[in-house]
């Protein structure tokens, strides 16, 4: 299965991927400030946010692009890995708090709490944080998924309940009783695994860990899409009804494929936290969610890497665009980006590109396949 | 003026009485105090004021009484101002410790008992029901003998009964009548005085208090049923208004819809215009920069009082237009593609969003309710707004409006053909894609006026359509897609549990309740309250 | 459930479906026996559509009996359990991965292991790849084989439907109107190939179209709201009055 999986394109973009892993922290460490190829701190903490954003892509990529569910709720899988995190960096700080408390992180004490949550119990140590990151995602999903699927919530139905689900749980964060920091979330970051978090070397140690994440993301989702599995996918998406009637149990396939990708976008979350330095319940919001999918379509669902180029390429307009004088604008782009995409761009870049490829090909012999699978109907569907 | 209707043996006393704040002494003053509370006469009044107030004075010497009004100085016994004016030295203001200013108070209170104006005599009476102060028992009972006015007069028979409920003193029967009284009152004061009685009342009072406490808690627990009842149709209205162009779009048509929110917002925007047109008394239109504009006068007649007559339809068109546009430039590519329609329109929101804000600015927008949707009106223990009154009947009268259209109009004939069997329509000769566009519309516009209303309730700011975009979803999945009374049903249901859970769980647990719960009842009927059965929702 | 109760492959007993008060199927009672190929012919809203939904599990019946094979109650099972006992069903509208080519069509239909958890370590075996080729001879889309399915004409999705039935090696197969939109030739190609098939499975064919009816040469159940209006031969049904009122029209 694993020959399968790694075709000529794959092992391109893995050591496409490698590549940066090595050369962005070693530039940045390596160089002296003044070398013109020196890479500055801020920048690696950027692109490993870019990175962090392309595993959630790619998480996405997996069950909207090959399963056809589209799902509005990944932001919240995303946050909760990275509150996993943050808990863990939070019970790092110590006695290092404003108020010194040993035990209890600031916010606590300033709500005059007198122990920890049993929440946050067993967060001091790594592992079982680690563990946490993949598993509270994962639990969400499967419980999720399991209602929902069983029931046979399809289509845009999935995807508002869906909506509906990281909108409460936005709403749930932001209490304060809710034990985790509020409207200020979780910030003041000092160490991870006894390093501190502001240093050079960890933020390019943690840039190369996010690099490895999402090839790890990649060389996963490969071998999901190119083994029978990712074939039941497909076919779930093309024609539900019929891979259930030839026996598949389309909601197996379906739960499955959602945990994965849910834990998935949990590790995004967890390795996005630290580099940034904060997570709060914003992370939740349902728009942050949706922004996710248009990267997805942007690069093209479908396709992996068109994922992660449509991720890369987004965050980095909207970077460049927010940080200037045309920052009232982007929310122009960004709503033009979803509009324009939609209608002229259903493949996506990378969908396209290999559409155009493959069309150019087999033209003389025969008929161009459709690599993005975005079955292009033209009658509306009544009352669905 | 204050000598009208006076005899003249009362003025006698009355004079007496005025000799007693001569003295310099506590005693007295207090004494002189409940005597012209008790007694009738109507100088008394502006006396007790003046101690109150510091204004009184004693001329020992002259043995009279002055009331230092603004400077000139008046006798209290005649009213006459003094002149010529007593050296100060000679004049000392009578004081006031914290008993006697109680005493004035109590006072104060029984002469305003027999004020002319029956408005101060009711609140006087509802002062002393407060305060049930022992010591206004002779006045209240004087003034309840001579009461003419019925309301003023069971205000009254109130503070007696009040009064004597917490004497000692009073004759068993008595207090017992009064506990009779209060639970006949039967609000939140009367249940306090019940079940608040001084220690050592005797047991037959205790029990027949401790008895009418329970019964009022019954009645008030039933009006407070009541009142999370109305708070919960009125959310329950608000609901309506945002999901019922939804269900237009999203049930009737199958299209989602995403930008709908921004439907609403631009509703309540357009009556920010208005008003703000109707302030300015013309309706002005400036590109910044450019000094491209005009300016329409408007007649002078018009006020803040037909802003939303005229909103409603404005907003009606305006939105529905933006509607016809949407579908026009983006929607009808993507018919058949639900999730690409998502996708699409969501961009559109984020675009209508960042327009508002640059044209109108990220901040709030003041918008003004008229005067007739000012205030509010008690019904029993019911409070009742008129602003959320109006919307419970705007939100139906919208959703009568739109059914009827729907069954007797051609457009509503041809929407519902159209939205059954688009091919068949197309062949009797039905222009699918007008229909489409002109239901997309009506939608949208519903939404806008839908705007309007939420325009007098909530901020209208840019981030409105956001905040009822969930909810409406939330409303039209569970009331069953392509089911305007479900929708109805929906919205009403879910805004009464919200407003029931919120006592128990709190605003935003309330809500966060609500989204699990819906959330499980799509587990257990996945196409809504009142779902479409058969084949064609199957296929 | 066990003991064979019926020795029909296929046993309906007054199987009702309502929707909405709608009674779609009226105590509905069929049986087909084993080997047999059946045709059902009825007008719209007959029932013939419910009835296939009931047998693969789509729709519950609000009360009746179900039994395949004489020992499995079809009422109590999913979609999915049903189409692994041996019921395989074509639709109406033909329906198969348009992004997936013929091969992988048919690779998803053969029998095996259908689980999730098994899926990502799923190796073909020699004797399915020489199963798939024996099928594409069958269906004539040998040539066509690594073509996508999504751009394949009208009869050729039809019939690569029909051979992922094939392929799933069903006992019983459900076919929706096989030969709708296609031409006189197709439609007399399609018919010889359900004869076939019918060599080794059982075979229900819904379809309007009489003259392939009459090509089958089977015996025939006339629905008509929601129950059997009639039963026999093509010539025994075409001579029955009430069948000649409500559907074939004077």
């Amino acid at each position: 299965m694993i020959p399968r999986a790694l075709d000529r394109g794959t092992i391109v973009f893995l050591a496409l991927l490698g590549a940066v892993a090595i050369a962005v922290p070693l530039l940045n460490l390596a160089l002296p400030d003044s070398s013109p190829l020196h890479v500055p701190t801020y920048l690696v903490s950027l692109f490993g946010k870019y990175v962090c954003f392309a595993l959630l892509a790619l998480s996405i990529d997996l069950i909207w692009g090959y399963c056809g569910i589209l799902s509005l709720g990944h932001g919240a899988f995303f946050a909760l890995g990275g509150y996993a995190m943050g808990m863990y960096l939070m019970r790092q700080i110590g006695g290092r708090g404003v108020y010194g408390n040993p035990l209890l992180p600031d916010f606590m004490v300033f709500l005059n709490w007198k122990e920890l949550p049993l929440a946050w119990w067993g967060f001091s140590s790594f592992p079982y944080a680690m563990l946490m990151v993949l598993a509270v995602p994962g639990l969400l999903a499967l419980v999720f998924g399991w209602f929902a699927f069983r029931s046979r919530v399809t289509g845009v139905y999935f995807s508002i309940i869906t909506q509906a689900m990281t909108f409460a749980l936005l709403l749930a964060f932001f209490r304060n009783d809710f034990g985790f920091g509020g409207n200020n979330g979780l910030t003041d970051f000092k160490d991870i695994l006894g390093f501190n978090v502001q240093a050079d070397g960890t933020r390019a140690a943690l840039f190369a860990t996010s690099c490895l994440a999402l090839m790890l993301g990649y060389v996963v989702c490969r071998i999901l899409v190119a083994s029978k599995f990712g074939m039941v996918l497909i076919a779930i998406r093309d024609a539900e009804a019929r891979a259930r009637f030839l026996g598949y149990r389309v909601e197996s396939y379906k739960l499955a494929v959602f945990t994965i990708s849910a834990c998935m976008a949990g590790v995004a979350g967890a390795l996005y936290v630290p580099q940034v330095g904060i997570i709060n319940p914003g992370e939740f919001s349902p728009a942050n969610s949706i922004e996710a999918v248009i990267w997805v379509a942007v690069g093209g669902r479908g396709t992996l890497a068109g994922a992660v180029i449509g991720a890369v390429l987004v965050n980095y307009a909207k970077t460049t665009f927010t940080s200037g004088a045309l920052a009232p604008y982007w929310l122009f782009l960004l709503g033009g980006l979803f509009v324009g995409v939609t209608l002229w761009l259903p493949r996506g870049i990378v969908g396209t590109i290999a559409h155009w490829r493959a069309g150019r090909r087999i033209t003389a012999t025969e008929d161009a396949p459709d690599p993005s699978g975005a079955a292009v109907a033209t009658k509306p569907q009544a009352a669905e | 003026m204050l000598f009208v209707g006076v005899s003249a043996a009362r003025a006698d006393a009355f004079d007496d009485t005025l000799q007693k704040f001569l003295t310099d002494s506590y005693t007295d003053t207090e004494a002189g105090v409940t005597a012209l509370g008790a007694g009738g006469d109507v100088r008394a009044f502006a006396v007790v004021k003046a101690l109150q107030d510091g204004r009184l004075l004693a001329d020992p010497a002259a043995r009279r009484v002055l009331i230092d009004d603004g400077g000139a100085l008046k006798d209290a016994a005649t009213g006459a101002v003094v002149s010529p004016a007593p050296p100060p030295a000679d004049l000392k203001r009578v004081r006031l410790n914290n008993r006697l200013r109680r005493a004035v108070e109590a006072a104060l209170g029984a002469l305003t008992l027999r004020a002319p104006d029956p408005a101060r005599r009711l609140d006087a009476a509802q002062a002393v029901f407060k305060s049930r102060d022992a010591g206004a028992l002779p006045a209240v009972e004087a003034a309840l003998s001579q009461e003419t006015d019925t309301r003023v007069k069971s205000a009254l028979a109130m503070a007696r009964a009040a009064i004597l409920i917490t004497s000692p003193d009073a004759p068993e029967a008595a207090r017992i009548e009064a506990v009779g009284m209060l639970r006949e009152r039967g609000d939140q004061s009367a249940l306090a005085l019940l079940s608040a009685l001084p220690p050592g009342t005797p047991a037959t009072v205790q029990g027949a208090a401790d008895s009418a406490a329970a019964a009022i808690r019954n009645r008030l627990q039933i009006w407070e049923t009541a009142q999370n009842a109305w708070y919960g149709v009125s959310l329950g209205s608000v609901l309506l208004l945002a999901a019922i162009g939804l269900a237009i779009t999203f049930g009737v048509m199958g299209v989602i819809n995403m930008a709908h929110g921004e439907m609403v917002m631009l509703g309540a925007y357009t009556t920010f215009v208005v008003q703000e047109a109707i302030r300015q008394k013309a309706f002005t239109f400036a590109i910044p920069g450019t000094g491209i504009g005009f300016s329409l006068p408007l007649p002078a007649a018009l006020t803040l009082d037909w802003s939303l007559p005229i909103a409603v339809p404005l907003a009606f068109v305006v939105t529905g237009m933006v509607g016809i546009l949407i579908e026009k430039s983006v929607i009808r590519f993507l018919y058949g593609r639900p999730l690409e329609t998502l996708l699409a329109t969501w961009g559109i929101s984020l675009i209508l969003q960042q327009a508002v804000r640059t044209a109108f600015g990220p901040t709030n927008k003041e918008v003004s309710n008229p005067s007739w949707m000012s205030g509010a009106f008690e019904l029993g223990q019911l409070s009742i707004t008129y602003n959320r009154l109006w919307i419970v009947c705007f939100s139906l009268a919208t959703f009568a409006m739109l059914l009827a259209m729907l069954r007797w109009t051609r457009l509503g004939l041809e929407m519902r053909a159209v939205t059954q069997n688009r091919g068949m329509a197309a062949c009797v000769g039905i222009r699918t894609a007008r229909i489409d566009a002109l239901t997309f519309g009506l939608g949208s516009g519903i939404a806008g006026i839908a705007g309007v209303a939420l325009s007098q309730i909530d901020n209208v700011s840019p981030n409105l359509g956001q905040s009822y975009i969930i909810d409406s979803f939330m409303v039209v999945v569970f009331g069953g897609v392509g089911n305007l009374w479900g929708t109805l049903v929906g919205a009403f249901t879910l805004g009464i549990a919200n407003k029931f859970l919120e006592p128990f769980a709190g605003a935003v647990l309330g809500k966060i309740a609500i989204l699990v719960l819906i959330i499980l009842f799509i587990q257990r009927r996945p196409r809504g309250l009142f779902a479409l059965k058969g084949r064609a929702v199957e296929a | 459930m066990d003991l064979r109760t019926t020795p029909a492959l296929l046993y309906l007993d007054a199987v009702s479906v309502s929707f909405d008060g709608f009674k779609a199927l009226n105590g509905l009672s069929l049986t087909i026996a084993p080997g047999e190929m059946r045709a059902i012919i009825g007008p719209n809203g007959a029932g013939k559509t419910t009835m296939m939904d009931v047998i693969t599990g789509k729709t519950r019946p609000d009360e009746g009996e179900v039994l395949f094979d004489g020992s499995h109650d079809l009422t109590a099972l999913d979609e999915a359990s049903i189409a692994v006992l041996g019921i395989g069903r074509k639709f109406q509208k033909p329906t198969v991965f348009d992004s997936h080519t013929v091969e992988d069509n048919l690779r998803l239909a053969l029998a095996g292991d259908r689980r999730a958890r098994t899926a990502v370590a799923w190796r073909e075996t020699a004797a399915a790849r020489e199963r798939m080729s024996s099928i594409l001879e069958t269906i004539r889309l040998t040539a066509a084989r690594s073509r996508l399915a999504g751009n394949l004409s009208h009869g050729q999705k039809q019939w690569l439907e029909i051979g992922m039935l094939l392929a799933q090696d069903p006992k019983l197969l459900l076919v929706d109107e096989p030969v709708a939109g296609m031409t006189d030739a197709e439609t007399h190609q399609t018919a010889e190939l359900l004869r076939t098939i019918n060599v080794e499975k059982t075979v229900v064919v819904v379809e309007h179209d009489m003259t392939f009816v009459r090509a089958l040469g089977v015996k025939v159940t006339v629905l008509h709201e929601g129950r059997v209006l009639a039963e026999g031969s093509i010539d025994q049904v075409s001579e029955n009055e009430r069948v000649v009122e409500v559907y074939l029209g004077r």
